[in-house]
């Protein structure tokens, strides 16, 4: 900032230049208080939308709160009797640590808490009256240093220009470029600085050693927040989604966050999305009825993955079924498609049937022990995007699904999107002819997802022939039919087997979902 | 299913693990562990002596096997495949497989040493035969054997952490300036060249076993200098090519570019033509235990005639020189005997047979490297940026051989508990020099030094590790140095007749499976004709 013509007031112990410089720390504090302060609500109101959707309420609620809560600090000024230097400074370094770790903090605490607004507007109620204390408390300290005219002129002159410079910075350069949570740091260490700024200068008149304590501890763990923002950010992927998280959990096997906006509930498994309520019918009619019409009596049926459980919802529709046998990894996916109430009614309670068994455990290694005869078997693993996925796809997977599968069975088997991907969705194909069954693709289009492939494969030639029962969503006569037309785009074409040591189909998946989302 | 919304990883977390990870780094709790090795109490008492005489009636045998490694086991297998059982293996340890046994805790079986086989090339017939009856070759395919895909190294086989980055492979892909790559580029077309090359004996430069290899000297002339002297000679001085070539030597004999034999060096990468159908013929096969899958596989093959804890302690050829004197010793009643056998073979490294049979052999210019191998027992499967977990992991940061994953073969899913086994020559140093650094640490010095190499790789396994059992090898793999083709006491102990004959991977100076295995079938067929039995011939 350039020469201020400041005045020194009556009254000062202290030299005429020690007093102006101090007088300019404090209106460079205005400027970056009054930043600061617009920084921490816009944090405040973006985090709200993106965490809560809803965007125009939760901004709106936010800045009002935010709002009101400077009208509390500034009416709480009137408290502050005596040493209002003091208090500003460590309303400075309260602000620091809450501003600077409020976007951290929010994200973090977002899966943890079980009222998340509680803890926003409570934390927006904070910030907001620590906000509030320091314009009246500035302008007290610098009455004497300024006349009232000059004095108001120049308090609400760097205050406006600090919230042009916030509202400017905010979207265009640290929201993209810092992101969020070091958005929130960087500032923090401003509030700080200010804090340490003017103890340096206050240092002959005052003890400081308590304050310059707490301002360094403050800063170090800004600074660490800083350093280990990229971690948070990880931690805290509620960010990722477009949604409002309605559950969050980890599991030792992956990450589990339920979604709802409006009547859309979605699962994600690591940021993957499973199924929309809005369109998983599709899905899963589709993944079921071409293998359940295709065998004369489907008395047991086995499913390996598809935890959600609604898979099974549309196997037990059939009352031919008499017995399914569910593999999944995870045993938290399975209770909490079983025991929650709203999952459950997803499913129909397919997983509290009688005619369920649910077995947690690694398919690949089940499949190897496993004994029995199953006369439909419906695979439903997520995409092949890891080496461990894949080899859930390989020819000496299948070979064991095939020694599972009776002479007349059927199975089925999700392959990916064979528009985006035809070459990886091509391979699930030529690798369970290489494991001796036959095999024969077709497709839906589920609107989440979009053109969506599954294989039938069976140890028969797959007929024709099918039995749609009445009264699906999806599913016809004739839109079963219509799913064994590819048209050019996603025709079949030559590709490699995958097998467990060369891994075809996750370097073919990476290859093109790669391209394809550029 | 399904749709990847993203390609950004999303991890588990919450604010404990804030917690850890800004906390984390300072405070270390002790981590639970056993360190050990070779029973060296056994193996010093035949250096010093100390054996109490042999007592009862000298006891009249056809075939002492002497040693329980692979060679001894192979020999053992050999003899049975021909139907010929009247032998007995003695083992000093409390169990037989050598540098290839292993261990196993609630989370996995692991191995303490050797733990991979590559496919064997067409000229492995034995090791191949004996691969087939194991089951571990299923079939014939038209491009030659099929192998079984459970035992086959899975994808993805290795991964490198190359500034800060995993990426696929043990070379760098990224990042080098062209003289690098050229570099890397030149030395690989002479691998390839040498790999097809036939000498004019007709034989390939160079096999697998190395017996089979050719005589030409313009091959074996390469014996009279090291690796890196060949390496210098040719120019090819890239640091990234030079730090992967030195990781190789490591990897296969313990030792540096510096110290290994030119032939050997090149050997490495020239003598692998892997037969398979499938393409799999630069795969490997392992297994969770490692290598102790094939030596239990011939150790029950030949159940009833292994004698674990006994040392065979002394062999001296009997004054007619038609049979041999084999005093044993039992350690499980400390009592000692002698047999009187027709045919002994010393399957056991040099260094030891010298003091056994100080007559027949001597030690020669040997040196062994000694290795640590410690076995971490994780919660969790290790992560990090760029390509996914590999069964082999290795850093080019690293002083260590990196780490494999026990679980790699046997299941899918990528979380959970596992055990890493991490590899550590200890090749810098003179290997007397290193044996008495490796003895003088201790437990927790092991640990620590682990621990930080393995964090140095994988941050993300703060909080993760359960236990750190370390092993030690004092005499790990014989060190193929310039001259080793040629070496006296080596071709000795090889033209070695019955009564006494010698098997081990030290005839071949490469302390490989393969060889080892070699060395075994030979002896064992030498033994058969010795005895005037019919047999097909292996190898």
């Amino acid at each position: 900032m350039a020469e201020m013509e400041v005045s020194a007031g009556p009254g000062d112990g202290a030299d005429g230049r020690a007093a102006g410089s101090l007088a300019v720390i404090l209106l460079v504090s205005v400027l970056v208080v009054a930043t600061c302060g617009l920084i921490y609500e816009l944090l405040a109101g973006t985090l709200a939308s993106y965490l809560l959707g809803d965007s125009v309420t939760q901004f709106s609620t936010v800045i009002g709160t935010y709002l009101f809560a400077m009208g509390v600090g500034s009416w709480l000024s009137r408290h502050v009797r005596r040493d209002e230097m003091g208090v500003f400074v460590r309303v400075e370094i309260l602000i620091a640590m809450l501003g600077g770790w409020s976007a951290a903090g929010l994200f973090l605490l977002f899966p943890l808490v079980g009222d998340f607004r509680l803890v926003l507007y409570a934390l927006v109620l904070a910030i907001g009256a620590l906000v509030g204390l320091e314009i009246p408390l500035l302008i007290r300290i610098l009455r004497h240093r300024f006349a009232f005219r000059e004095l108001v002129s120049n308090v609400l002159t760097y205050d406006y220009v600090g919230a042009l410079i916030a509202s400017l910075l905010f979207p265009l350069v640290l929201v993209p470029w810092l992101g969020m949570i070091r958005t929130g740091f960087v500032f923090g260490l401003a509030n700080v600085a200010v804090a340490l700024a003017l103890l340096v200068a206050l240092r002959r008149q005052r003890r400081i050693a308590g304050d310059v304590l707490a301002a360094l501890m403050v800063t170090a763990s800004l600074v660490c927040g800083m350093v280990f923002a990229d971690r948070l950010q990880r931690w805290s992927e509620v960010a990722f989604y477009a949604e409002p998280v309605i559950y969050a959990r980890s599991t030792p096997y992956q990450r589990i966050v339920l979604t709802r906006r409006g009547n859309d509930l979605r699962l994600y498994l690591n940021g993957n999305l499973q199924f929309s309520t809005r369109d998983e019918y599709r899905y899963h009619e589709a993944l079921v009825w071409p293998v359940l019409g295709r065998v004369a009596s489907p008395r047991a049926v086995l499913i390996l993955g598809g935890g959600d459980g609604l898979a099974a919802r549309e196997v037990l529709k059939d009352a031919r079924v008499g017995h399914v046998t569910l593999v999944d990894l995870d045993p938290e996916m399975t209770r909490l498609f079983r025991d929650s109430p709203q999952l459950s009614q997803l499913n129909a309670g397919a997983l509290s049937s009688p005619r369920m068994t649910v077995h947690n455990a690694d398919a690949f290694r089940w499949v190897r022990a496993a004994k029995g005869s199953y006369d439909a078997v419906i695979i439903d693993f997520p995409d092949p995007t890891e080496f461990s996925l894949g080899k859930l796809y390989t020819e000496t997977f299948y070979r064991e699904v095939a020694r599972l599968l009776a002479p007349d069975g059927v199975m089925t088997v999700q392959s990916t999107s064979p528009l985006v991907a035809p070459a990886s969705y091509w391979t699930v194909a030529t690798t369970l002819e290489s494991a001796g069954l036959r095999a024969r693709g077709y497709h839906a289009y589920v609107p989440s997802f979009g053109e969506w492939g599954f294989t039938l494969a069976a140890h028969r030639a797959v007929e024709d022939a099918v039995h749609v029962p009445p009264g699906l969503r999806f599913l016809t006569p004739a839109s079963e039919r219509a799913m064994f037309d590819f048209p050019p785009d996603m025709a079949r074409r030559p590709t490699p087997v995958n097998r467990l040591d060369n891994q075809a189909l996750v370097r073919s998946f990476a290859r093109e979902w790669g391209q394809y989302e550029g | 299913m399904k749709v990847d919304a993203s390609r950004r990883e999303v991890l588990a977390g919450g604010s404990a693990a804030l917690g850890a990870a800004l906390l984390g780094g300072c405070a270390q709790t002790p981590v639970a562990g056993t360190l050990d090795g070779a029973d060296w109490r056994r193996g010093h008492l035949l250096r010093d002596g100390g054996f109490p005489e042999p007592e009862g009636p000298v006891e009249e045998v056809d075939v002492v096997i002497a040693g329980g490694g692979i060679a001894g086991l192979a020999t053992g297998w050999r003899l049975a495949e021909a139907g010929f059982a009247n032998f007995t293996l003695f083992e000093l340890e409390d169990r037989t497989g050598g540098n290839a046994r292993s261990g196993r805790n609630s989370v996995s079986a692991y191995p303490l040493g050797a733990h991979y086989l590559p496919v064997p090339n067409r000229e492995a017939g034995a090791l191949r035969q004996m691969l087939r009856g194991f089951g571990i070759i299923t079939g014939d395919g038209a491009a030659g054997p099929v192998y079984d895909p459970y035992q086959l190294c899975a994808d993805l086989e290795e991964r490198l952490l190359w500034r800060g980055q995993w990426q696929e492979g043990l070379f760098p892909q990224t990042g080098l300036a062209s003289p690098e790559r050229a570099d890397y580029k030149a030395f690989e077309d002479a691998m390839a060249s040498f790999r097809v090359a036939i000498g004019n004996d007709g034989r390939p430069a160079f096999a697998i076993p190395m017996a089979l290899s050719s005589r030409d000297p313009r091959f074996t002339a390469l014996d009279g200098l090291t690796f890196a002297a060949w390496l210098d000679a040719r120019e090819l001085t890239a640091p990234a090519l030079r730090a992967y070539l030195r990781y190789c030597c490591r990897d296969d004999y313990g030792a540096e570019p510096e110290h290994v034999s030119a032939w050997a060096g090149i050997h490495y990468f020239a003598a692998r033509r892997g037969w398979a159908a499938n393409g799999d013929g630069d795969r490997e096969l392992t297994w969770p235990e490692g290598n102790d899958r094939l030596a239990t596989l011939m150790a029950r093959r030949i159940s009833s005639q292994l004698r674990p804890a006994h040392s065979v302690f002394r062999v001296v050829r009997s004054p007619d020189g038609n049979t041999a004197e084999v005093d044993v010793h039992d350690h499980a009643n400390a009592r000692s005997r002698r047999l009187r056998a027709k045919v002994v073979i010393m399957a056991m490294p040099h260094f030891v047979a010298s003091r056994i049979a100080p007559e027949l052999c001597d030690a020669g210019a040997f040196s062994y490297a000694p290795w640590v191998v410690a076995n971490v027992t994780v919660s969790r499967h290790p992560e990090g940026k760029g390509v996914s977990l590999a069964w082999d992991n290795v850093s080019t940061a690293s002083n260590s051989l990196g780490y494999v994953v026990a679980t790699h073969q046997s299941a899918s899913d990528p979380t959970g508990p596992t055990v890493l086994t991490w590899y550590y020559p200890m090749s810098k140093e003179a290997p007397q020099t290193a044996r008495k650094i490796m003895l003088t640490r201790s437990l927790e010095q092991w640990q620590a030094l682990v621990l930080r190499d393995l964090m140095g790789m994988n941050p993300d396994l703060e909080g993760a590790i359960e236990r750190i059992d370390v092993w030690r090898w004092g005499h790990a793999m014989i060190r193929p140095t310039p001259g080793f083709l040629t070496d006296p006491a080596r071709q000795r102990a090889r033209e070695s007749q019955p009564p006494v004959l010698f098997a081990h991977s030290d005839l071949s100076g490469l302390s490989l499976f393969e060889e080892a295995h070699y060395r075994g079938v030979t002896a064992g067929e030498r033994t058969l004709s010795h005895l005037g039995l019919a047999y097909e011939r292996l190898a």
